[in-house]
């Protein structure tokens, strides 16, 4: 059987960036209470949420040219409504959550330092009532990110486990080429 | 194997498959066991363990709440001015600051405690923190003290001496039982203790020395790292702090001071780099290194005008110790670390909360006074 799948690029960038991301959750939550890693773990926190947004824009533009492919066609309207509803939160998330972060550090007048004399420069000019609201804001969205994901992730393993209708494997497989084709 | 289900049960939920309930079980303990490391990893599941939020919560609870400010070093006021490099700290990093030039400088003035209305006093350690901006390049940010030693040499003995030292309600004093039994536990805090009390006070902020304590690493332009600590050295002489008169000081004796000297002209300091010798602890702040280290005089700063604490300058800062430029590192001393996350904070809180003008204000200058700079505006962008 040759199942319709994503195309390559779009499951190795979902994977690459599935890994990114939840990296990111459990550096940001750890570095926020711990005394001794808090620098380097932000050092990473930094940098790492950059290259997420990046990816990000990437994988938008690759979803225009690499559509998803169609979920089963038995499938009901709830269950494909809720799939989309979770992939535009996740999509918003990707980035809400890293350019909140970058424009937080702006505002609270800290450089955007990436990595040596790798800076970013400000994007929001220095206001530190802004920084309080953006720091916030930061936390919600990410722990908003966190909570979508822990559905998003349920509702992979009741696809593979429960429904058993192949969306896992178009998303979970390592062959080349989208399939569908025979 | 199931035998497959006809298209469209496949989605049907009820009545109740088999499958159903043991993939609802999996689903659950697969999202149990992901919110439960993200739990622990945030801390949620180990309450004893000191973090950046129980530091500052034990500020507020021993300080009161002052909305708006520093949560410790509250009562400061800001300045500007500039650092001339002479370009012989280049030897030792290659930071974009110790080229030969002129950087300018963002500066406070404090004293370090965390009630931002107590009367200025004899005893209190004064600090100066500075912002080195060079256009087009990496800040470094670097706060020190007028001490020869930080009394702790970790987060945990800070967040314990806090504590220990904080005074009694009913007596207004620390209590001397939970004093000695903190030194009794801190041997290196009680060596310590000794040589800040020993110290020679100079009479107000403007003569005073101000040390960076902790230990950094330089990092010159092939690579190599010294291990270094730094401070501002004031180039007015040093005038022993006079016994307090038998009437009263005045409250704000320390800020008017400075404001009134600064009114005559600039403030100079040298900024002296000491580096350690092979041997020399890096990661205790409580242990001052031996005399006849190698020492790099790497520049001059002129600070040249004061202000109040007010928006967008030195007010809205966080003197994070770790905002360093390529050239300066951490090195193995923790406090820093835990500075850098206590402050952030300290900041947090007091950036989102209203604003109380600061105890210190500064006097318009009378039309004439003598001064050698032209004030300039807040430079604190
Ligand atoms: C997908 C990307 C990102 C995720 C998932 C993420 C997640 C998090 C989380 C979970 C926290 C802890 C929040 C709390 O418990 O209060 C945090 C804090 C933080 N994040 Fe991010 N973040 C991302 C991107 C960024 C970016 C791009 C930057 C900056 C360039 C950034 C800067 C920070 C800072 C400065 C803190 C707080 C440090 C402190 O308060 O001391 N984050 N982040
Ligand atoms: C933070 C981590 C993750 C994020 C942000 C994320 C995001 C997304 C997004 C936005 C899509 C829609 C397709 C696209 O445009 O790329 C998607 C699809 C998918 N994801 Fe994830 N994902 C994450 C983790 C996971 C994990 C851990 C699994 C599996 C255990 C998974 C399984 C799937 C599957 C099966 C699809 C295909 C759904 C469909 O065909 O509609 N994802 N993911
Ligand atoms: C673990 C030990 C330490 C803790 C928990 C601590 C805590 C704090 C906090 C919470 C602030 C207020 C930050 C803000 O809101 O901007 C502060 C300010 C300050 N601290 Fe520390 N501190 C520690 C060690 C040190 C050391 C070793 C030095 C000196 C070398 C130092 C010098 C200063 C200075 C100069 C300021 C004032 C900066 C300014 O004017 O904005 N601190 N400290």
């Amino acid at each position: 059987m040759n199942a319709p799948r994503f195309a390559f690029l779009s499951r190795l960038l979902h994977w690459l960036m599935a890994a990114m991301i939840l990296a990111m959750l459990f550096i940001g939550i750890g570095m926020v209470s711990s005394l001794a890693d808090y620098h380097w773990l932000l050092s990473i926190h930094r940098p790492l949420g950059i290259a997420i947004l990046a990816l990000a824009a990437l994988r938008l533009v690759n979803r225009q040219l690499n559509p998803p492919p169609p979920l089963p066609a038995d499938m009901p309207r709830a269950i494909r409504l809720a799939a989309h509803a979770s992939h535009v939160a996740l999509y918003a998330l990707m980035f809400a959550v890293p350019l909140v972060g970058w424009a937080m550090l702006s505002a609270g007048g800290y450089p955007v330092v990436l990595y040596g004399t790798l800076q970013l420069p400000p994007i929001l000019p220095l206001d530190v009532a802004l920084y309080a609201v953006l720091r916030t804001a930061h936390t919600v969205l990410a722990f908003a990110l966190f909570a979508v994901f822990l559905l998003h992730l349920a509702a992979a393993l009741m696809h593979a486990l429960v429904f058993r209708d192949g969306v896992l494997e178009s998303m979970a497989s390592l062959r080349p080429g989208r399939g569908g084709q025979g | 194997m199931n035998p497959p289900l006809p298209p469209s049960s496949r989605y049907r939920l009820w009545p109740p498959r088999p499958a159903l309930l043991a993939g609802l079980g999996a689903t659950g303990l697969v999202l149990g066991v992901t919110a439960g490391a993200f739990a622990y990893a945030g801390g949620f599941l180990s309450p004893g363990r000191l973090t950046q939020t129980r530091i500052v919560d034990r500020f507020e609870a021993i300080n009161g709440l002052h909305p708006g400010f520093r949560r410790n070093h509250a009562k400061g006021v800001c300045v500007t001015g500039t650092f001339e490099s002479n370009g012989a700290g280049a030897r030792l990093s290659r930071a974009g600051v110790f080229a030969p030039g002129t950087v300018p400088v963002v500066g406070r003035f404090a004293v370090g405690i965390g009630k931002p209305f107590l009367p200025d006093n004899e005893t209190e350690v004064r600090s100066l923190a500075l912002s080195f901006r060079p256009a087009g390049g990496e800040e470094w940010r670097t706060g020190m003290n007028d001490i020869p030693v930080f009394p702790v040499n970790t987060p945990q003995g800070f967040y314990a001496l806090m504590a220990a030292s904080a005074a009694d309600p009913a007596t207004g004093k620390p209590d001397p039982a939970r004093l000695k039994a903190f030194l009794d536990a801190h041997p290196e805090s009680a060596r310590a203790l000794g040589l800040i009390k020993a110290r020679a006070v100079s009479s107000g902020f403007a003569d005073a020395r101000y040390n960076g304590l902790d230990a950094f690493r330089f990092i010159d332009a092939a690579g190599r790292s010294t291990p270094v600590r730094w401070s501002m050295v004031p180039l007015d002489p040093v005038v022993a702090q006079a016994p307090p008169p038998a009437g009263a000081r005045d409250p704000n004796y320390l800020f008017d001071d400075l404001i009134a000297r600064m009114a005559t002209g600039p403030l100079r300091y040298r900024l002296v780099v000491t580096a350690a010798a092979p041997g020399d602890p890096t990661d205790d702040a409580t242990v001052a290194w031996p005399e006849g280290r190698e020492q790099v005089d790497a520049g001059t700063l002129t600070l040249d005008h004061v202000e109040a604490e007010g928006p967008g300058n030195c007010r809205d800062i966080n003197y994070d110790p770790l905002v360093l430029p390529d050239g300066i590192a951490p090195s193995d001393d923790p406090l820093p670390a835990a500075r850098s996350a206590a402050y952030s904070v300290s900041f947090t809180r007091r950036a989102g909360e209203e604003k109380t003008p600061s105890e210190v204000t500064v006097p318009p200058r009378p039309p004439g006074a003598a001064s050698s700079e032209t004030p300039r505006p807040a430079t604190g962008g």
